[in-house]
């Protein structure tokens, strides 16, 4: 017959035959401290209930994944992280969102003030309309980060491994980089604020393979300072940069579809030994 | 069984030329085609009339002394130049630009940026009714609230004009702010910027050439307004003067029409030299904005 490569028949390949998980050093990084403490939170827009039931801790300075398909609710519950979602009319959050201890929808809490500290990036890369400097010194400048501001913009760029690439034209318009080069400026912007989470939301669907590898390798970079969250459709993307997984899918019991939690542990368990068999299912490919 | 059982009526061996009915679907299709061509052309035709039968009358009024001097005055005198006009529809419009252009520019950060569907619907509504209020009607009700009683004064003019002006700023103005992609504002949201900083940073600066545009097409359509100055700047002196909120202000509307009046034939021709100035600001203006616009444009997408 055809050629025979084992990994291209999901029913009988072993999961994640095709995924190259790099051996990674076998470090419990659940130890670490707890940056979200996400308890019994269900998430609504208006009478829809998006998400129910989700309990979950994500760890400081460890690459959280969030897989699972189209519509189970994972970008809802990250924007959740930092009220991205306070703008969509009828949202609603029961349960409690822990920030460090605190909770993110507390009265009295201020959501420009969550969002400083908890930065994220966008699906689509949404640049400015300015110059490359400007998008990085705009919000730093408004923050009070006044100070060596173009020392600020430098290490924001080398950051998210940029500066090489538009050190000479900086006064040139953000709008003329590529796609990629785009996306690593919006992660140059987030960064240049020294937050404390970065929240990627399928940060690397709209880029190419080089462009997302580079996206990638500057996630192990940046997790070094940062906690991040990253929401991809794309497993091997999980499986490659992630030291925890969490996997959503959907409930269509009673008419109704929720998303919710259905498993999270470290990625390579996740992927090589679930314990539920809808996980088992998706990460092998015997999902819909 | 179904009716395509009997297979394909037509021969698909003939030549692929028009045949059957489809001559006389070709002719219909031509016919459409120039009535709607012509009937754009028509737009086009109608400018170019009204802006050659103006230039013809007008151009030999043309002339330095035309725009620097005052009309002659005195028992009898005709002619002379509409310099006192030109500073005073130019001290007006730029008044009621001022006035208009905050609380346009507001209206429409209102209706994007905070306002709800409920809340939205009937602000929209009240701007249409407001467009399409007849400047007679502003003309007298300025009249009643600010002269009746008083002297005439140029800014009651302004404030007339600004009335007109207002619907025009904010619909041309939240249109370019609904163009403003969401993304740009989540972008600035996410970094812990305020509602209000994101507003005047990255959605007012996004869509400036559009409110500037809007802006011009305001001018131009306040610059030519008659009635609401026949209620409020109306019965001036023919010399120049700038105290707009002591008199009112000699303007080239009413100017048109106070010598178009006149028994003198002088008066009809600096009437007619009057309009094609007029034409010739509105243009520029216009045409200069939608330059500014496009270089405002490419400004963003190159370099």
């Amino acid at each position: 017959m055809e050629g025979s490569q084992p990994e291209t028949d999901a029913s009988t390949a072993p999961p994640l035959a095709a995924l190259a998980i790099t051996s990674r050093e076998h470090t419990d990084v659940t130890t670490r401290d707890v940056v979200f403490d996400l308890r019994d939170v269900d998430l609504y827009y208006g009478a829809t209930m998006a998400v129910s039931g989700l309990n979950m801790q994500v760890h400081k300075n460890v690459i959280t994944a969030m897989i699972g398909p189209s519509g189970c609710g994972k970008s809802t519950v990250v924007r959740t992280l930092n009220r991205m979602n306070d703008s969509i009319p009828g949202f609603r959050v029961s349960g409690e969102v822990l920030y460090h201890d605190h909770d993110v929808y507390a009265s009295g809490v201020d959501p420009v003030e969550v969002r400083r500290r908890i930065g994220m990036v966008f699906q689509r890369p949404n640049p400015f309309p300015k110059s490359i400097y400007d998008n990085i010194a705009w919000a730093a400048r408004l923050l009070g980060l006044k100070q060596n501001l173009d020392e600020r913009v430098e290490r924001a760029l080398r950051g998210a491994a940029l500066w090489d690439e538009v050190k000479d034209r900086l006064k040139g318009s953000a709008l003329g980089l590529s796609g990629g080069q785009q996306q690593r400026l919006c992660i140059a912007r987030a960064i240049a604020i020294e937050p404390d989470v970065l929240l990627l939301d399928e940060p690397c669907s709209a880029l190419d393979p080089i462009a997302t590898a580079l996206v990638e390798e500057l996630m192990q970079d940046l997790k070094k300072a940062y906690t991040l969250v990253i929401v991809t459709h794309n497993m091997q993307q999980a499986a490659r940069v992630a030291e925890r997984t969490a996997f959503f899918s959907l409930d269509v019991s009673g008419g109704k579809r929720t998303g919710v939690l259905v498993e999270y542990d470290d990625t390579e368990k996740l992927f090589t030994r679930p314990s539920d068999k809808r996980t088992e299912d998706y990460v092998t490919g015997r999902f819909g | 069984m179904s009716a395509f059982d009997a297979g394909p009526t037509l021969d698909p061996t003939r030549p692929l030329i028009a045949a059957g009915n489809l001559r006389r679907r070709r002719r219909m299709d031509l016919l459409m085609r120039g009535v709607a061509t012509a009937a754009a052309g028509v737009a086009v035709a109608i400018l170019l009339i009204v802006i050659v039968t103006v230039a013809g009358k007008g151009a030999s009024q043309l002339s330095i002394s035309f725009l620097v001097k005052d009309p002659s005055v005195g028992i009898g005198a005709v002619g002379g130049g509409i310099a006192s006009a030109i500073v005073g529809t130019g001290l007006i419009v730029a008044l009621a630009t001022v006035m208009a252009l905050p609380v346009g520019v507001l209206i429409a950060i209102y209706l994007t940026e905070f306002s709800t569907p409920r809340t939205a619907r009937p602000i929209r509504l009240v701007l249409d009714l407001l467009n399409g209020m007849p400047s007679i009607v502003i003309g007298v009700f300025v009249y009643g609230l600010l002269i009746e009683g008083h002297q005439q004064a140029g800014w009651a003019g302004s404030f007339a004009l600004s009335i007109i002006m207002v619907p025009l700023v904010a619909r041309a103005t939240g249109e370019m702010l609904q163009l403003v992609p969401r993304e740009l504002r989540e972008a600035s949201h996410a970094l812990g910027i305020s509602r209000w900083r994101t507003i005047v940073g990255i959605v007012l600066p996004s869509s400036l050439g559009g409110i500037l545009t809007g802006t011009v097409l305001a001018i131009a359509r306040a610059a030519g307004e008659t009635a609401p100055l026949l209620f409020t700047s109306s019965i001036f002196s023919n010399s120049t003067t700038v105290n707009i909120f002591g008199t009112a202000l000699p303007n080239i509307p009413y100017l048109i029409f106070q010598d178009s009046e006149s028994a003198f034939p002088a008066d009809h021709a600096r009437a007619w030299g009057a309009a094609l100035v007029l034409i010739v600001f509105i243009l520029i203006g216009n045409l200069g904005a939608r330059a500014m616009l496009a270089r405002q444009r490419r400004k963003i997408v190159s370099l």
